[in-house]
Parts: structure tokens; C-alpha cells; sequence
């Protein structure tokens, strides 16, 4: 604390200036803090309170809406959507377990083998944000195209089979497919994986992996007791940064599947946009946010990232 | 994995390591006998810390070949050689606590029941209540101590330390030197210690290999080191030296007699490098502890027989238990001499007319033909 004008002030008016000078010090966090939470209460908590309160109204579109505190609306969305629910979840899960696989060794590689190569690698990992979201989601669209070379090299290696058999694929198709959505969830999410992934590897001490071998740990148990268990915090921010997005989203399933693989934001938006139906639409956003942040907390708790760093 | 049982020496034969066209260490032959505190001592990039890594198994020899005891090791990756380091910046696991730190080389083995031993460990390094913190909890000492407990708790046959006391500050460093000691004494194996810290190396080992350049350039007991060095870069590296260029004129009778700055100094023969002749030119050394300073008007009064040389003190410094002066002298510009304070000296003030007198025996010769400064740590300020 440094006091600029404090000093040898003339003597008559010392006593507010004294006096003004702490209260606008200890007033200035609030100032910064202002703008952010304007934001969030103007963007932020009116539209949840409206989305709220439009959740426990009835109506039509013709009369208007009031609030009856009308809560079935809720049990009634749950018990007609829920597959679609259950579905936006599986399929979110398997994209995000898909992420950490292809993502994990290539986060690894960067950090510590790529060498020279690191920036680069870096900047081809975030390359496909210099394009839009929808356009790359349709691009999917093209190389999983029917009889495209993908599509035409999977059934040429019988994988079509495998994966029909599955139920993932139907026939000859890859499009319109639940393989085709977790195929789009998955790219487009990876990189939310791989950076935190990175970035938890990168600020491991290379030592640590010599102490390790060192005291005997062959480079598998080195990986296991060592390097993983430190990326933790890594896994746990990727796999949220992956999971939380991928269960609310609908592009991927709008563009890459078919009325079997809909999943929740798909309900949702039609809801809203098309049905017209504000109440159920509300009401599932608010049940898919209750979901999610169930499923996260347990997930935090299992993984115990509040014992690391 | 063997225990102590195999037992035997630390042998490296013909070892040598190179990056691209750097080398780090030249072919080098080592041997370090069993239960020995031995010390690799040399500045920063002389090869010491690469020698040490070659032994862990942590890099890969470019020729030559590491034994331990009858056992070629050098094929083994680090896990499987019965060796352990406690390194440069401890490299303690940040998300084990000190019981599983110090567990951890015995878990890898197998050992079914740690508990007992660790709390040993902990005994023996003075850390019993710490067992359930995390290494960011604790002090750059007890981090230390913990690294030291963790490689020890394995029985290697050989500990290397590379620079373990590198972060601590001078008090602790002194302390952590006598428990090093301590310990090796009482587990008896072989230490293999890196350090750039004369001192250190000498506090602490038994035999002291000094490295420049990626060679060894002298390898004995710390007294023998500072008695009796070999190079120029001994000389200056352990402790300072005074070496004062001359020529030989004499070399009879186990004694060589040389002229230097117009003097004659007398030296025993067996201090010589080998080969010395008539006329041959030596570098002639003598420690600064070794010389007393007596007042030119009292020349008279300095004992025959001892080597004598005139000069001028230029600067002198108080530093408590001694003092330091430098004088020139036609034989060298700036001899050191450190003079015990055991009795107040008036008329030893810069600018005044001395006598360096020293014992013959305490005179070192060195072959001419090297960089009389190799191994001085600082340019010495001349006021």
C-alpha cells in the first residue's frame, strides 16, 4: 500500500482526503467485478429465471402463457423424451471415452516427444477452429458419404458388418447412423480434450519419469503410477470440456444423423423452434442441466481431483 | 534384483559419451571400490553429471562399458540395475506422500509389507513425523533427506547423488554434508557424489576424482589432491594456488633448485613432474596458507633453508580468523597469502617491503606446459 498524495498535505484538509482514499481502494475489486456480473445477470440468471418460469406455465401460443406452477409439464417431457435423454448421454459418453483414447497419446506425443515439432503439432490441433463449426460438421457429411471411398473402404473390410451387427450402422450406410454422430461428436470435441491434456502433461518434471525408472518402475508401471496419475487433473477438465458440450449438442445429430439417432438438443430445438411448445422445451433444458450436473459432481467426486494440486 | 549381496566395485572401462560432435566424456577408466564415498568434482559441464548418468543407466555410454562388481550392466535399462540417484532437485512425486515417496522402490519389487522399513528410513533420516505430507509441504532439507531415504531404502550398490545439496543454502549444506557422511558410514555403501563444491567434495569423500574438460584429471585423497596436484587446474580448482613460472638449474640429490623472478627456490624432487633436467622450465607452486610474511627489515630474523621470495603487499583483507594479502613480487604479480590472525602484525600494511618465506616441502612443481590459469574460479581483483 502506497499512499501517493498522503504525506505533507497542507494542514486544513487532511482529515477527507485521508478518509476517501481507503474507501475507493477497497471499493475497486467491486468496480472490476461489475461489468462480468452485469453480464451474467443480464445474459446469464434473467434468461434462466424466465426459462424457470416459463418451464411451470401452460397456455397456447394463441391465448398466451401464465404461470400455474403447472410442474407435470416436467414428468410429461421425462416420460416422452426419454430416450432421447438416455441416448444424448450415451452417445456424449461414448464421444468423450473416444476423445481421451485418441486424444491421450496424442497430447502424450506432443508434450513429451515431439520435440521441435511441438508448436506446429499445437497449431494443427486448434487448425480447424479457423472454420466454422456447421461447415466442418458438413464436411463429415461428404466423407461419409454414401458410396464415398470411407464408406466404400469399410465395407470392403466387412467393418460395415461388424458395426451393423452392432446396431451402430444400418446396411450400407454410414450416414444417418449413430456410428455417424459420435463419428462428428468426436472430431469436433477432440481438441477441447487434448489441450488440457496437454497441458496437465507438459508441466510433469521429466525427472519425476527418471526417478521413476530409477527406483525400478519399468516405463508401463512408470506411466501408470507416475505420469497418469499426475495428468488427472488433465483428464478430468478434458473429459468435462468434452462431455458437458456433446450431451446438449444437436448439430451433430441434425446433420450427420436421422430421426433414430435424435438426441436431446434435437428435442429441444424443435420444441422451441418448430412445436412452438416454450413449456417443454424449458422444462427439458432444465431437466438436461439437473442431468449433467448430477452426473459431473459424482464424476468429480469418483476421480478426486480436489486431492491434486 | 540383487541386494548388497553381489556386492563389488564400480568399474567403468573405456566410457565415454558424445553429442553429435560435443563430447561430453572422454574414454574414461574409473574404478570405485565398494563402500567407498567417492566424489566426481569439476565445474559445470566438465562431463561429472553425464559420468554419473551413464552409471545410473539414465544415458547411454557412446563406447566403453559400466560393471558393477562381475555384472556388465550396461545393456540394463535403469530399472533394472541395482542402482539408485537421489537427484539435482530430489524429483519427489508431487501426488505421493513421504510414506509412499520413500515406499515406492520397494513397491515396484514387490515387497509386500513396507511399513517397518519405511518407518526406519524415516528414523534413520530424521523425518518420523512426516510420513503423511506431501512433498510440497516440506522444507529443501527435509525434501532432501526424504530423496536420500527413498534411493537408500532399496540397499543399492551404489547411491549416486548428482549435486544433492545444489539448492540448499550454505548453514543447511554444511549440516546435510555431516549426514550424508553419517549415513554412509553407517549403511556402508558405495556413494558416488557430483559436485562442483571443492569443499564439499573434500568434507565428504574419501577418494576425489577431479574432471575438466570430460577427463579425469586427478584422482586421490582429498589431502593428497590439495598436497600434492598434478595439473595447473587442480591447483587452482581445489583451494587457490600461487605458481610462479620458473626454471630448473639444478637437480641433484632429491632436491630441485630453480631461479624465479631472480630468486632461487629449492623443492624436493619427488614433487616434480618426471624428467625434470637442468634447464627444463617449471610451473612452481605453494598454497597461500603455507607462506608467512615477515617485514623486509627483518629478513634476517627468517630460518635458512626455507624458500624466500621479496615483494610489496598491494591489498590486504580482515576476514576474522585470517588475513588475506596480496603481494608483488618479481616472481609473480600477485602471490595470495593468507596469514593465521594468532598475533597483531604492525608494519604488514599495503605498501610495505616483505619476505614470503616458505617450506621447501610445501613447494609443488608442475609441468611448464600448461595454462597457468586453468581452474581459477574468479579473475582476482587487483586494487
Amino acid at each position: 500500500m502506497t499512499l501517493t498524495d498522503a504525506p505533507p498535505a497542507p494542514p486544513s484538509p487532511p482529515a477527507p482526503v485521508v478518509r476517501r482514499i481507503p474507501s475507493r481502494r477497497r471499493l475497486v475489486p467491486y468496480l472490476l467485478l461489475l461489468p462480468g456480473i452485469l453480464w451474467l445477470l443480464v445474459f446469464f440468471a434473467l434468461p434462466l429465471l424466465y426459462q424457470a418460469s416459463t418451464s411451470v406455465q401452460t397456455g397456447s401460443l394463441e391465448e398466451g402463457y401464465e404461470v400455474t406452477w403447472h410442474f407435470a409439464t416436467y414428468w410429461e417431457a421425462l416420460a416422452e423424451y426419454w430416450p432421447q435423454f438416455l441416448r444424448s448421454l450415451l452417445y456424449a459418453g461414448t464421444a468423450t471415452a473416444l476423445c481421451l483414447l485418441l486424444g491421450y497419446p496424442l497430447a502424450y506425443l506432443i508434450a513429451f516427444k515431439a520435440g521441435r515439432w511441438r508448436n506446429l503439432l499445437l497449431v494443427l490441433v486448434i487448425a480447424p477452429f479457423f472454420t466454422s463449426f456447421l461447415i466442418r460438421t458438413l464436411a463429415w457429411k461428404t466423407i461419409l458419404a454414401d458410396a464415398g471411398p470411407v464408406v466404400d473402404l469399410l465395407n470392403a473390410l466387412h467393418v460395415l458388418d461388424v458395426t451393423s451387427w452392432l446396431g451402430l450402422t444400418s446396411g450400407e450406410r454410414v450416414l444417418a447412423t449413430p456410428l455417424a454422430v459420435v463419428t462428428g461428436l468426436t472430431y469436433n470435441f477432440l481438441p477441447f480434450m487434448i489441450l488440457p491434456l496437454y497441458t496437465s502433461l507438459e508441466r510433469i518434471d521429466p525427472r519425476l519419469h527418471e526417478a521413476a525408472g530409477d527406483l525400478y518402475a519399468s516405463p508401463a508401471t512408470v506411466f501408470r503410477k507416475v505420469t497418469f496419475p499426475l495428468s488427472m487433473p488433465g483428464v478430468v477438465s478434458g473429459t468435462l470440456l468434452t462431455f458437458i458440450p456433446a450431451s446438449g449438442d444437436y448439430v451433430n445429430a441434425e446433420l450427420l444423423g436421422s430421426t433414430d439417432t435424435r438426441m436431446i438438443g434435437n428435442v429441444i430445438q424443435s420444441q422451441f423452434l418448430r412445436v412452438l411448445d416454450y413449456p417443454t422445451a424449458a422444462a427439458l433444458s432444465f431437466i438436461l442441466m439437473a442431468a449433467v450436473l448430477v452426473s459431473v459432481t459424482v464424476y468429480i467426486r469418483r476421480a478426486g481431483t480436489e486431492d491434486l494440486v | 534384483m540383487t541386494d548388497t549381496t553381489a556386492g563389488g566395485d564400480v568399474r567403468l572401462a573405456g566410457i565415454s559419451k558424445t553429442y553429435g560432435s560435443f563430447t561430453a566424456v572422454h574414454p574414461l577408466d574409473l574404478t570405485v571400490p565398494q563402500g567407498s564415498f567417492f566424489a566426481l568434482l569439476g565445474a559445470s559441464g566438465c562431463g561429472k553429471t553425464t559420468t554419473l548418468r551413464m552409471i545410473a543407466g539414465l544415458e547411454d555410454p557412446t563406447t566403453g562399458t559400466v560393471s558393477l562388481g562381475e555384472r556388465d550392466v550396461t545393456a540394463l535399462p535403469p530399472h533394472k540395475r541395482p542402482v539408485n540417484t537421489v537427484f539435482q532437485s530430489y524429483a519427489l512425486f508431487p501426488h505421493l506422500d513421504i510414506h509412499e515417496n520413500i515406499a515406492f522402490g520397494l513397491r515396484r519389487r514387490g515387497v509386500a509389507s513396507v511399513k517397518k522399513q519405511v518407518a526406519e528410513m524415516l528414523d534413520l533420516v530424521q523425518l518420523g513425523d512426516f510420513a503423511h505430507r506431501k512433498p510440497h509441504q516440506l522444507s529443501g532439507g527435509q525434501q532432501q533427506r526424504v530423496a536420500v531415504a527413498r534411493a537408500l531404502i532399496n540397499h543399492p550398490q551404489v547411491l549416486l547423488l548428482d549435486e544433492p545439496l545444489g539448492a540448499l543454502d550454505l548453514k543447511l549444506r554444511r549440516q546435510m554434508q555431516l549426514e550424508l557422511k553419517r549415513i554412509q558410514t553407517e549403511v556402508g555403501i558405495t556413494f558416488v557424489h557430483v559436485t562442483h563444491d571443492q569443499e564439499e567434495a573434500m568434507t565428504m569423500a574419501d577418494t576425489v576424482a577431479v574432471m575438466n574438460g570430460g577427463r579425469v584429471e586427478q584422482l586421490g585423497a582429498p589431502a593428497e589432491l590439495y598436497e600434492r596436484p598434478r595439473t595447473t587446474f587442480v591447483a587452482n580448482f581445489l583451494g587457490s594456488s600461487n605458481l610462479i613460472e620458473a626454471e630448473a638449474v639444478d637437480t641433484g640429490s632429491g632436491e630441485v633448485v630453480v631461479t624465479a623472478g631472480g630468486g632461487k627456490l629449492r623443492l624436493p624432487a619427488d614433487r616434480c613432474p618426471e624428467g625434470v633436467r637442468t634447464g627444463s622450465r617449471l610451473l612452481v607452486g605453494v598454497r597461500p596458507e603455507k607462506i608467512a610474511l615477515t617485514p623486509a627489515a627483518e629478513a634476517d630474523s627468517v630460518a635458512p633453508g626455507r624458500n624466500t621470495v621479496t615483494g610489496r603487499i598491494a591489498a590486504s583483507s580482515f576476514i576474522g580468523v585470517s588475513t588475506q594479502y596480496v603481494v608483488e613480487s618479481p616472481a609473480g604479480k600477485a602471490l595470495e597469502v593468507y596469514v593465521q590472525n594468532v598475533e597483531h602484525r604492525a608494519g604488514l600494511v599495503p605498501g610495505a617491503e616483505v619476505v614470503l618465506h616458505w617450506s621447501p616441502e610445501h613447494t609443488f612443481g608442475l609441468d611448464a606446459a600448461q595454462d597457468i590459469a586453468a581452474g581459477v574460479e574468479s579473475v582476482e581483483e587487483t586494487p
